[in-house]
Formats: C-alpha cells, structure tokens, sequence
C-alpha cells in the first residue's frame, strides 16, 4: 500500500514546468512519501513555483511545513 | 482474453494547447470525443509557455498576415511549407479573439483592445527594421492561462478525458493503413484498453527530453511519435531542434533572454568575452542560433569552464542587485536554485539547451497525416491526424519564431478538430472492425517487460541516449561525431530493447511507465541524429561545421525517416503560398 501511495505521488510530481520536476525529484529521493505535498501538489504550476523559489509568499499558512521543506531543496 | 474496447467518434492523445482546442471543437460539434493524458490537463508543457501567441490584430502598430508570413517563411529559414504558413498567418487573428471570447485573461491596451508587445524576428513592412507589436500575452503567463481556459470549456462541452492514462500504440487497418485507434495503460489499474474511433489525432507535444540539456519537462519523451515510427509512418525534419543559448548548467532551466538584454554577458574559462570575436556588433545580444554555436565552439577547442571544460559563463554581478532582482524577476531565484549560484556577487554556469521540436508526424494545414505512396508525396492516411509540437506542418521549417509556438496549437487544433468533424460525418458506417491481433503487439510489449528478470536499467539507458545526443546531436554538428553517434545510438536502441523492470504490480507501475517512454525517446533520438548525419547542409537550427551554408539547390527539400531499415526519404518544400506569390529564398540576415 506505500508503494501504491508513494508511486501515486511521484506521478503527480511529474509536472509542466521542468522547474518544479527537478525540485519534486530531488524531495522524492528522501522523502518517499510526504501527505503535506500530496495536498500541496494540487495548486497550480505557475502558482507553486512562484511559492517554491521565494518570489511569493501567498500560501495557504497549513501548507507553510511543505513549502519551508521544499524550499530548503 | 481480448482487450477491452472502448468506442469513441474521435480520440484525442495528449491534453496540451493543441489537443484541448481541437477536442473542443470537435465535443462543441456533439461527437463523442475521448482525450487521453498522461497528467492532469492543466498540467501540460504548455503551461511553461511564457512569451505570447502571435497575430497581426493591429491593435497598438500597423500589422497584416502578410507580413507575419513573411517573417515565418524567412525565420523558418525558407524551409517551412509556404500554404500552411499563409493558411495560419491567415487565422492567427480570428483563433486569438476565440480564445479572448472564450475568457482568456489577455493583458490590455486602455482602449479596451488586446496589449501586444514585440518579439524577435517579427517586423513590419517585410523585414523593416521596425519592429510588429504582434505577441498577445496574459503576463507572464500565456500558456498558463491557455490551458486554464481551453480546459473549462472542454468540461463544459463535455470532452471525456482519461487522465492518468498513457497511449501505447496506434492500430491501423491491414487493408488501407487507416488508423482505427489506440491501445493505452490505465496507470490506475495497470491495465489495457482498446480506444476505437472514427478519427484519431495524435497532440503528444515535444520529445526534448532525448538531449540532456534540455528546457522540457520530464513529460515531454515524444511519445506520439514514437507511436507512429513504430507503427510504420515517417517523422519530418526530426534533425531541426531549437536551441536556447543560456540554459542553467547540469539543470537545463531556461535563464531569459532578457538577462543578456540588460546588459549581462558571456565568459569563457579565461575571463574573456567571447562573444566579441564572433558578433563585434551585437555581441551577447546575437541570434539564439548564434550565441549557441558561439559557446559550443568554445566549449569544443577546450576554452570551457569547470573541471569537465563543458560549459560557460554568464556574468550578472556587475548589474548590481537593483537591477537583478527588479529588471529580471525569477532569475536570481533559479541561479540559486540550480546552479547554487547568487548572480549577485557569482557566475552562472550556463550551456546552450534544447528548447523545441520542429520536426515531428508530417501533416497538412487540416492536421491529417500524409505520408508518400507512389508518385505522390503527400498521401492521405485515413482517419489519422497530427498538431502542435509532435507534427511537422511544417510552418516552422528550420527555426520557429518565438510566439508562433502557441499560434501553432491554437490555429491547427482548430483546423484539424473541423477536418475530422467533417471526415467523421462523411464515413458510410459507424466503425470499421479491428482486426483480429489488434493490441497484439503492445502486449507483446508489456509481456517482454513483465517477464525479464534482469537486464539494462532503464535510466542508464536513458542517460547514455540523452548523453550521447547532446556530444554527439547537439547544436554545432561536426561529420566525425555525427557518424559516431549514430552508431552509439543504434547500440543504446538495442540495449533499449533489453531493459527490465524490478517491480512487476500492474497498480500505478511507473517504473513500467518510464520503460515506455524510453522506447519513445529512442525512435525520437534515432530519427534526429540519422536526419542530422545525412543533411549535408546548415539551415536553421541545423549547424554543420563541415558544410557551414544553407544550399537549397540540393537541400530545400524536407527529411522523411523511417523507422523499418533506419531509412530516409525526402519531399519538396511547398513553395507556393495558397494565394499570394512565393516567398523567393534568400540570406537569413538580421
């Protein structure tokens, strides 16, 4: 059933941007399954790069774990 | 056991700007339409479009199709098919207000009107030195919103997509080579479904991901295409790849161009600024293509930055940060991110990247696929259509202008969803029956990846392709590692076909998935490096150091690979416009 999951959300790191690819493959490799980037992952791509490199800080504040642990990719 | 079969009047494969437009028009007509997407729609490469989409509205400068046409024909380096270029110029304006109609967010002029802003090689009066204000953006974010607002009205006209779904394999008539459908893998369950339909559109996207600095995104493994090599059909032009001068080293992400316009500039490993013996003129702010080759020649006579030689610098630092942070927003941000690099105070480690496709599944202007039989080049496949990047309509030719990239999505997604309205409408029966092995060999597929219990992983494979086309492919061509990488590349292709997978579920594999998008990246890589070898001419995006000028006496003709004996044909550019004189060929200066 983990793989299942973690499978699942690999999948949904796979994304349009290829700046968001590489920062979700680099997460992925240590932390296989992390549920805060599955509910993180559904916002948009242009939205979630703006959060991930710094240039916005308009996020939701539950989300504030995930966005501090990608960041720090 | 049979596969399942699932029946649909037409089938779209891949849910980017090209797909989602041509599906609309095709649910908007009441036929039931199935789109097929590996990721969820919104999710497409074209979503990293940034630029803008190009028509000649007129709204802040003087601008007519003619001109824009000009400027395809000229920056496709005389190779694009001069019809399908006047057929899109000609709609450029009429899709554009569509998609404004549609509710797409374009950024405004105070009157109300669409903003438009100038882009490179797009110019008034025939090549004047005054500039068109033709690019039609929604800020930074064109493709973005392009795919927000084709995906609602899908939804609202009903579209069925299958998301998380990956197509395998096409499936043609044994009789008249139609194509009748697709097979694809429900990466939910793992299983196979047969999609049957009256009409079927491959909209794959881009297949960069075969070089290894590359601008795309994981997703883009060109799948559609190596649908259609495998299935016996020839791929266009595959030698003609858009380079982007300052892709992030060992990353590949996009640095703009801009950065070069506010004053940043290029080094090589003896601090020295290169670019001024190759453009004393314009210097850093040269063409795309020329910058490129600039830096790979460099790079190739052991001028090169880093313990490997095989990059350079792009110096920021003395902007001062005022500038930076302000005049170049994101970029500071993805220097740090990718190259551990603050262009404050460091150098960035940049290399030319692959950005975009022109080659692709040889199409008309109404999207249908023709391949040559007989004396006649262009034969109609029946029932069988390509648009966007995965097609080669071919309006791009050598070199795509910036812009005409979304102009392209929007005009043959159009195009081709009112062909197949009209093919579909036209057929005497509802379906053709399949013929009885049909899926058969994607089984056959699955069956060898299920079964092997060793062999090659499938990244080392992968890396060895996308190593080997960037030595050996990449954007300066010298005839010795050409002809070497063409020899690599039939080495990595057979390894290819012995790669395993260690975890055999069939629930959410996607182990299983990348060792199929392997297969698609191989034919993609090896019809790009033999269309490469053979060209014996640079035009374009193609750079020969050997035969360093365009010679349209024995070159003005399009590539056709196949994939059966790794063979290549050729057929004439279409010099003739619909309804205006021919664009004579001459110097592509600027």
């Amino acid at each position: 059933m983990d793989t299942l999951r973690q499978n699942r959300l690999k999948w949904k790191c796979r994304r349009g941007l290829l700046e968001l690819d590489l920062v979700l493959e680099k997460y992925m490799e240590k932390n296989p399954y992390d549920a805060e980037l599955d509910e993180f992952l559904e916002l948009q791509d242009n939205d979630l790069w703006e959060i991930v490199s710094g240039r916005s800080d308009r996020y939701d504040a539950r989300h504030g774990g995930i966005v501090a642990r990608l960041r720090a990719v | 056991m049979s596969l399942q079969v699932r029946r649909f009047d037409a089938i779209v494969v891949g849910a980017g700007g090209s797909g989602m437009r041509a599906s609309l028009e095709l649910a908007r007509a009441g036929l039931k339409t199935a789109v097929l997407t590996k990721v969820f729609p919104t999710r497409s490469h074209t979503v990293a479009a940034q630029g803008g989409i190009a028509a000649p509205l007129a709204n802040s400068t003087e601008d007519n199709w003619h001109w824009h046409m000009y400027d395809t024909v000229k920056g496709s380096d005389y190779l694009g098919d001069q019809d399908a270029i006047e057929y899109m110029c000609r709609r450029a304006n009429e899709v554009v207000v569509e998609l404004e109609h549609m509710g797409m967010p374009f950024d405004r002029l105070e009157n109300g009107k669409i903003y438009q802003r100038p882009f490179g090689g797009h110019t008034q009066d025939y090549g004047s030195a005054k500039m068109a204000m033709r690019s039609c953006a929604a800020a930074d974010r064109t493709g973005h919103a392009m795919l927000h607002t084709l995906y609602q009205q899908n939804v609202r006209t009903n579209t069925q997509f299958f998301v998380e779904w990956m197509a395998l394999d096409l499936i043609r008539d044994p009789q008249d080579g139609a194509v009748l459908g697709v097979t694809a893998l429900e990466m939910e369950t793992g299983e196979v479904v047969l999609f049957q339909a009256k009409a079927t559109l491959l909209a794959t996207g881009g297949s960069g991901r075969i070089f290894y600095a590359s601008t795309n995104a994981f997703i883009n493994t060109g799948d559609g295409l190596g649908m259609a090599a495998r299935a016996g059909f020839p791929l266009e032009d595959m030698e003609f790849y858009q380079f982007h001068p300052t892709g992030v080293y060992g990353a590949g992400v996009l640095i703009t161009e801009g950065v070069r316009g506010e004053g940043g500039y290029l080094l090589n490993k003896d601090g020295e600024r290169f670019m001024e013996r190759y453009a004393p003129n314009a210097k850093d702010l040269a063409s795309r293509d020329v910058v490129s080759r600039a830096m790979t020649t460099e790079i190739k006579e052991g001028r090169g930055c880093g313990p490997d030689k095989d990059h350079v610098m792009l110096k920021l630092d003395h902007l001062g940060p005022e500038v930076i942070n302000h005049r170049l927003p994101g970029i500071r941000e993805i220097s740090i991110k990718f190259a551990n690099a603050d262009p404050v105070r460091d150098l960035v480690p940049v290399v030319p990247t692959v950005h975009y496709q022109m080659g692709g599944i040889p199409a008309n202007y109404m999207g249908r696929v023709v391949i040559p039989e007989g004396n006649n080049h262009e034969s109609i496949v029946p029932a069988f259509y390509a648009i966007g990047e995965c097609a080669c309509v071919s309006v791009h030719g050598a070199n795509r202008l910036g812009t005409n990239s979304l102009l392209d999505l929007v005009v043959f997604g159009k195009s081709s969803g009112e062909q197949m309205i009209k093919d579909i409408r036209a057929l005497p029966t509802p379906h053709r029956n399949l013929p009885k092995d049909a899926g058969e060999y994607t089984r056959s597929r699955l069956a060898r990846l299920d079964a092997n219990a060793a062999g090659e992983r499938v990244v080392d494979v992968l890396t060895d392709l996308r190593r080997t086309m960037q030595a050996h492919c990449g954007v300066f061509r010298f005839p010795d590692d050409l002809i070497e990488g063409v020899k690599k590349i039939k080495v990595i292709a057979e390894r290819a076909g012995r790669t395993f997978i260690s975890d055999k579920s069939k629930v959410f594999n996607t182990a299983r998935v990348e060792a199929l998008e392997l297969d698609n990246l191989v034919e993609t890589a090896m019809s790009t490096i033999v269309s490469a070898e053979a060209r014996k001419e640079s035009r374009g995006a193609q750079a020969r150091a050997d035969f360093p000028n365009r010679d349209d006496k024995n070159w003005m003709k399009h590539t056709l690979w196949y994939k059966e004996g790794n063979r290549l044909a050729y057929k004439p550019v279409h010099l003739k416009p619909m309804t205006v004189e021919s664009f004579e060929p001459k110097v592509r200066t600027y």
